[in-house]
């Protein structure tokens, strides 16, 4: 772990100019070996092997139990009458908000022309594409008869048999899936450029080959890059819209349903918000010890933690105004059933983790208010934890809780996970991580030819652009010493 | 193809080292009349189209394009499995209604506009093509997605003459200004 090495504060506001993006002593050439440098060091660092090793373990793990879930059943699981709705939804809930950062980063704030994106973005996305990989696992488990999830899709069958349109639960396939799907396009396009940079700087044969497929031929043409930025203001301009729509659908499995506790106009933008707040959690919780452990201090500088403990506190104070809005509205509301919903969920048997979720959620980001907790790592990291904590409890209280006491009191239950819950959560984490770290050895981790355009040298300052190098208007003739040097 | 004395079989390849010589170069380049050129750089550079005098593409209507169609087929898909060949009342709910059909129509707009955005992109720009001229220099390949900028003119547009292309380039602030010779 290399020690944080002197930088300059770009954290100050100073009205009238801009704040450094790249800190340090660099220039093009030493962006690209810095992230290339990561990626094409003979052996990763001796952490990658540990971590690497456990997340495979772990992964293993949840092949395993995925296939004992297959052989016996459900009844492995906790899930019982009344709550059919365990740990499978609540981890999938939880990991599709974890992706929601990643298309926030790339997309809406590609839109709003924050140009420090270009430092954690393609992080970001690549947590959002292993995010939302093991989101989609769980639907497609939690039956415990994976050979019957092609039902899902409307194919003509022998069985004169269509889905269901009408149902939340199919929105949700058609939401995951394109989710996933304009996630990898819009990564795979953002990261073509960069992959030519590990092709042209290849030394193995087998790199040459994998990078060389991989970048497509890329060559950095000018007319490429301006189709390239068309496309990439076109993609970012169709997942902004996405990335509000996907949690809105998961939130509508619950909505559209009658039951007290979910039955709730507030939950598309309230799941919403929860979602960017964890992802933000989550990208905290990542980008601060790689930063430290590669040394990129220059390229994510203090300034982009900054900015994300300012979005992670933002959206927290969104999600805890929601969680006042639904006791407002239930006692507002009259109804006896979602009076109890709700008071049952603060003081019933479920109250443990409801104060969870309140310490982590509400109390825990509040510390974002001091400049002090957004800029030293550590603190950053702590805070970030207990909101990822808090999340994974929010979306058990409202699974759980709800479903356990419904209206009528003789069909209550206690939902318990069994061990193979518990693993299958932590099997899932494993392979999150086991996919993040392959990324980590063999992708580019930060977004060079976007880092690269928002350097002083690539010219960010001739006046007013779109996107990454739209320019819209007069060009200011700065070229002037350069022509001077070259006239004959 | 020119057969004459010096000239290459593919065109120039010259090299700047800034941003602001390689927008210079392509004004000059444009300006002089060249059509089959192009200018390479390791990211996207603000106002590089207006220097090469690149037109507007035409993706914003391909992306329309397969936005109007995934609405189109999401909707006729809905309402003709339920409502046509296999209607059946659920929770008492129409066997078609728009409210409901909504985000469905919307999740395969967004997933029909983004492929075409990307398909179209790459047919555009006539990629995966894994091999091209310009990588025959060993000073590109080590240097074009890094930190180094380049124009290339080729030997086939009208206005190319093998001696005076070449000093052209030079005028143009090249640093060095290299043959390429294979296609």
């Amino acid at each position: 772990m290399s020690a944080a090495p002197y930088l300059p504060d770009n954290t100050i506001e100073a009205p009238g100019t801009r704040a450094p993006l790249v800190l340090g002593d660099n220039d093009f050439a030493s962006v690209t070996e810095k992230v290339c440098g990561i990626v094409e060091r003979p052996k990763p660092p001796r952490w990658w092997y540990a971590a690497f090793a456990v997340s495979s373990a772990l992964t293993a793990v949840l092949l395993a139990l995925m296939g004992y879930l297959f052989m016996v059943g459900i009844g492995v699981w906790g899930v019982m009458i009344p709550v059919g709705w365990g740990f499978a939804i609540v981890n999938f809930v939880f990991w599709v908000g974890i992706g929601h950062a990643g298309t926030l980063i790339s997309a809406i704030l590609f839109l709003f022309r924050q140009k420090w994106r270009t430092g954690i973005n393609r992080f970001a996305e690549a947590m959002t594409i292993f995010a939302v990989m093991c989101a989609g696992l769980f639907p497609a488990i939690h039956t415990g008869r994976p050979w019957f999830d092609y039902w899902l899709f409307p194919y003509p069958n022998q069985m004169y048999l269509w889905p269901n349109f009408r149902s939340p639960l199919l929105w949700d396939v058609f939401a995951v899936s394109t989710y996933f799907t304009v996630s990898l396009l819009f990564w795979y396009t953002g990261m073509v450029p960069d992959l030519a940079t590990l092709r042209d700087r290849a030394k193995t044969r087998a790199r040459k080959i994998v990078y060389g497929i991989l970048s497509l031929g890329w060559r950095g043409s000018g007319r490429h890059w301006h189709r390239y930025e068309r496309t990439y203001l076109m993609l970012a301009a169709l997942a902004t819209p996405l990335v509000l729509s996907v949690h809105s659908v998961v939130s509508f499995d619950f909505a559209v349903a009658q039951l007290p506790g979910w039955h709730s106009t507030i939950f598309p933008p309230y799941f919403v918000a929860g979602a960017i707040f964890s992802g933000f959690a989550m990208v905290i919780t990542l980008i601060v010890p790689v930063r430290s452990y590669f040394g990129l201090h220059d390229l994510i500088t203090a300034r982009h933690l900054d900015n994300m403990a300012k979005i992670t506190l933002a959206t927290g104070l969104m999600v805890a105004y929601s969680y006042g809005i639904e006791f407002f509205m239930a006692w507002y509301s009259g109804n006896q059933y979602e009076r109890f919903a709700l008071v049952n969920r603060a003081l019933g048997p479920y109250a443990w983790a409801f104060w969870i979720m309140m310490t982590c959620n509400v109390a825990a980001p509040q510390a974002f208010w001091f400049r002090k907790v957004r800029q030293t790592p550590w603190m950053l990291v702590t805070v970030a934890l207990l909101v990822n904590v808090g999340m994974w409890f929010e979306r058990f209280v409202i699974v759980v809780s709800s479903l356990s006491r419904d209206y009528l009191p003789s069909s209550w239950g206690y939902y318990k996970p069994t061990w193979v819950d518990l693993g299958t959560l932590a099997g899932s984490f494993g392979l999150f991580f086991f996919l993040f770290l392959l990324f980590l050895r063999f992708g580019p981790m930060i977004a060079m030819a976007e880092v690269k355009s928002v350097m002083p040298a690539a010219g960010l300052e001739h006046g007013p652009h779109h996107g990454h190098g739209q320019y819209w208007g007069e060009i200011p003739h700065q070229h002037d010493v350069q022509r001077g040097d070259a006239r004959p | 193809m020119s057969t004459g004395g010096g000239a290459p079989r593919w065109g120039y390849l010259a090299e700047f080292d800034s941003v602001d010589a390689l927008l210079a170069a392509c004004e000059k380049v444009r300006d002089a009349g060249f059509v089959k050129f192009d200018a390479f750089a390791p990211f996207p550079i603000h106002g590089l189209d207006e220097a090469m005098g690149i037109r507007t593409s035409r993706l914003p209507a391909v992306v329309l394009g397969g936005g109007v169609t995934g609405a189109g087929a999401a909707l006729l898909l809905q309402w003709w499995t339920n409502a046509v060949d296999y209607p059946y009342r659920i929770s008492g709910k129409p066997f078609f209604g728009l409210p409901v059909a909504i985000p469905i129509t919307f999740e395969l707009t967004i997933l029909l506009a983004a492929v075409g955005g990307f398909v179209g992109l790459m047919i555009a720009n006539r990629l995966p093509q894994l091999y091209h001229p310009v990588f025959e220099s060993a000073r590109f390949r080590a240097r074009a997605t890094t930190d180094r900028f380049y124009v290339a003119v080729r030997a086939d547009d009208p206005r190319f003459d093998p001696d005076g292309t070449r000093s052209f380039l030079e005028a143009a602030g090249a640093r060095s200004v290299e043959r390429l010779e294979e296609e």
